[in-house]
């Protein structure tokens, strides 16, 4: 396949050798991998320089844990190419985000409205007639939560349709990425998947460096990203709970999120584990008194976790509440190119820490959680609970091993933070965080300085499976879909 | 119905009693403390910071930028810079938030806030608070949640979170700022009645953070309007926002 390069996860790959195509051709063989089960996890624009610009496409091949790589260039005056959202619906975020940086037109695109900038010129959904009512909602939220505009159409009490409009949140993250990269920046695209985003980040320079991770350095990296699942899963968990007014399920799960996070302060200095990663390694090293410590805190935790789950899900106004709310199938899921956990929950085999080889996966012997996948609030609530279960075996497994490696450095010292990075050289991280991958692509030029970051938050994708989940829902219903996904705002305006 | 009695049974009382002297981990990184006369200006810490918080010849560090990250302590290997697990970080004034070789945990408690009577008389039993995040990254927001949670449980003071802007006595701000949300915390600033406070929280918030190169920033609403609590923390802990605001609005002594 020459149309194609073929890379793995945190693997390094030269930049000259990602093969350019014809736009016409790239366009068929996109449609053609697409149907064989592939999907799109990048695909952006780059300046090229003399009034041209690269597009870089990267497909997913989850199956066998293999990335492909193509680009194509368009040389100036040429700025439109097919569109191929209306073969392969997954496409639709990934041409509206190509067009609104680079201006190059996806000509028959369906619905080509501004992604993140010009909010003012944004084409709403219209629909008309007597009974029909709109519902506009935000920026500014009732709640303590970041800034989105929603606009629902309604009949009544029911949702025909959700228009969701971001952009409130753009703080140029891209951008600062190439002017000054730092673990600290990468903490603060979205703040409640610091460690996820902090491994991406860490782990594409240490591509791009050459860098390897001790053993134990990569335990306690992993340690935190299943911790930082369970601590987000527990909260929502609370949070949804809250929205169908359980209370008494708010309360519990809230405070037993507090001694996960607790724990992680006693880790790291910080209640979401900021400060702990750095390139190279981790910055704190965990000895074995805080993992018995952790060890008989987790305990607790796990059993109030399991208890009031059990309780809950007992009580038949729950029940009523979350089954077949928000429901999104198995088919829609697919086409439009869902991702992570509230792909699982519709039915979808998608986790990218299985997917992409992984060498604690295997030693671990972790095996992925098997759920039902129907597709509504009760099946993304069972995820989560059966998440927070996979997650504690994991970590388990993880203390045990670490008590082994006990005198092991946990980093590589801070001149690992100013080696040169390779030179014409292009990365791509992918780390499943608890909401879903997170992809970090990074090119650099003939001097080794980066020239391109691109950042995919799985909430990118998911935004628009939230729109088609509440139709047909009650308008008093939204929260507890939107809470059952949980989505990032931050992490898609970037 | 007995299952949900057991479970709260089970739970006990979770609420911490008194929460102006609560412990917290040793590992906190709060309130710094730095010996300038073990520097020897090798400049190590200043390139490493990423918000540009720290200076040197004195040695300090700016609280309003600093992301409490670590990376200096870490760094030095003269043991110049210390972080304590103090955590009532909040400061009337801007100038307060620069800590130096003289700023210890008393000295800092007694000069960071300055208790007006206006405000005390108004706000000292019921504080209504609006939260606008402004390209917050949900760091601050889900601590600012945790805040009214049955650990911390705010609202026992009077201090609540408010849906509506018109119900509140004053805005609470996340976030650099972006441009796409000025105009709306404008808005909200606008809709909420006097008298009506403003409060900072945040690296982000109160200096930019780790964003203020961007050009996607647009902070001058906080050059039109008077700002009266800062809450430094990057995110801010449960407990240094929740006393901020009780020195502030109480009336001790």
């Amino acid at each position: 396949m020459s149309n194609w390069i073929k890379t793995q996860n945190n693997e390094k790959i030269d930049l000259n050798s990602i093969p350019t195509l014809e736009i016409k051709v790239l366009r068929e063989e996109i449609i053609k991998l697409c149907k064989l089960n592939m999907r799109p996890i990048g695909f952006f624009g780059k300046d090229w320089g003399d009034n041209t610009t690269k597009l870089f496409v990267v497909l997913a091949d989850d199956n066998n844990g293999i990335l492909y790589v193509s680009s194509s260039i368009f040389e100036f005056p040429a700025n439109n190419y097919e569109s191929l959202t209306p073969e392969i619906p997954c496409f639709h975020i990934f041409e509206r985000e190509f067009y609104e940086d680079f201006n190059i037109k996806p000509l028959n695109h369906p619905w080509l409205k501004p992604l993140r900038k010009n909010q003012d010129n944004y084409q709403f959904f219209k629909m008309e007639g007597e009974e029909v009512h709109e519902v506009a909602v935000g920026p500014i939220h009732a709640g303590v939560i970041e800034p989105g505009h929603f606009r629902f159409m309604c009949n009544g009490e029911t949702v025909y349709h959700l228009e969701i409009m971001l952009g409130y949140q753009h703080r140029g993250v891209e951008n600062l990425m190439l002017e000054r990269p730092s673990n600290q920046l990468a903490e603060s695209i979205s703040g409640d998947s610091v460690i996820a985003y902090n491994l991406a980040y860490s782990q594409v320079m240490e591509s791009l460096k050459g860098i390897s991770v001790s053993n134990k350095a990569q335990l306690i990296r992993k340690l935190a990203l299943e911790m930082e699942r369970v601590a987000i899963h527990i909260g929502d968990l609370g949070a949804i709970a809250g929205d169908i007014a359980y209370l008494m399920g708010a309360s519990v799960f809230g405070a037993t999120r507090t001694l996960v996070i607790n724990t992680m302060l006693e880790f790291s200095g910080n209640r979401f584990g900021r400060g702990l990663f750095t390139i190279g390694g981790v910055n704190f090293d965990i000895d074995d008194e805080k993992i018995k410590r952790a060890e008989k805190i987790f305990e607790k935790v796990e059993c109030d976790a399991k208890r009031m789950v059990k309780t809950m899900l007992k009580n038949s106004t729950v029940i009523s509440r979350l089954e077949k709310t928000g429901t999104i199938s198995t088919e829609k899921a697919k086409e439009i190119g869902l991702v992570g956990m509230a792909a699982r929950a519709a039915g979808l085999n998608l986790d990218s820490r299985f997917d992409f080889k992984d060498k604690w996966i295997e030693e671990l012997k972790i095996e992925p959680v098997q759920i039902k996948g129907t597709g509504d609030v009760n099946a993304r609530f069972k995820l989560r609970y059966k998440e927070i279960l996979q997650s504690f075996s994991i970590i388990r497994k993880i203390f045990a091993r670490l008590k082994e490696c006990t005198n092991e450095p946990v980093n590589c010292g801070y001149e690992a933070l100013n080696k040169e990075n390779s030179k014409d050289s292009f990365a791509i991280s992918i780390v499943e965080g608890w909401r879903g991958e997170i992809v970090h692509i990074a090119m650099t030029d003939e001097k080794g300085n980066l020239t391109r970051y691109k950042i995919k938050d799985p909430s990118f994708n998911n935004w628009y499976g939230l729109a088609l989940a509440v139709r047909n829902n009650g308008v008093s219903d939204f929260p507890l879909c939107n809470k059952s996904f949980n989505l990032s705002y931050s992490g898609n305006d970037l | 119905m007995f299952d949900t009695l057991k479970a709260r049974i089970y739970q006990g009382n979770q609420f911490i009693k008194d929460i102006e002297n609560a412990p917290i981990r040793e590992q906190f990184r709060g309130l710094p403390i730095l010996k300038d006369a073990n520097c020897d200006n090798c400049s190590k810490c200043m390139n490493i910071c990423p918000t540009g918080a720290l200076k040197l010849n004195p040695l300090s560090i700016d609280m309003g930028k600093c992301t409490f990250c670590g990376a200096c302590k870490n760094i030095c290997s003269r043991n110049a810079i210390n972080f304590s697990n103090f955590y009532k970080l909040a400061s009337t004034s801007r100038e307060n938030l620069i800590a130096d070789e003289r700023t210890t945990k008393e000295s800092y408690e007694k000069t960071a806030v300055e208790v007006k009577k206006e405000i005390t008389s108004m706000f000292s039993k019921s504080l209504k608070l609006r939260q606008v995040s402004a390209g917050g990254c949900n760091g601050c927001e889900m601590e600012l949640n945790a805040c009214s949670n049955v650990n911390f449980d705010m609202g026992r003071f009077g201090i609540d979170f408010v849906a509506s802007p018109r119900h509140a006595d004053g805005i609470v701000i996340t976030g650099p700022i972006t441009k796409n949300m000025a105009y709306a915390l404008e808005d909200c600033y606008l809709a909420v009645p006097e008298p009506k406070i403003i409060i900072l929280c945040g690296a982000c918030a109160i200096s930019g953070g780790i964003f203020q190169n961007s050009t996607e920033i647009d902070r001058s609403f906080l050059l039109k309007h008077p700002i009266d609590l800062y809450v430094p923390g990057c995110p801010v802990h449960p407990l240094t926002f929740i006393n901020a605001i009780l020195s502030y609005v109480r009336n001790k002594k």
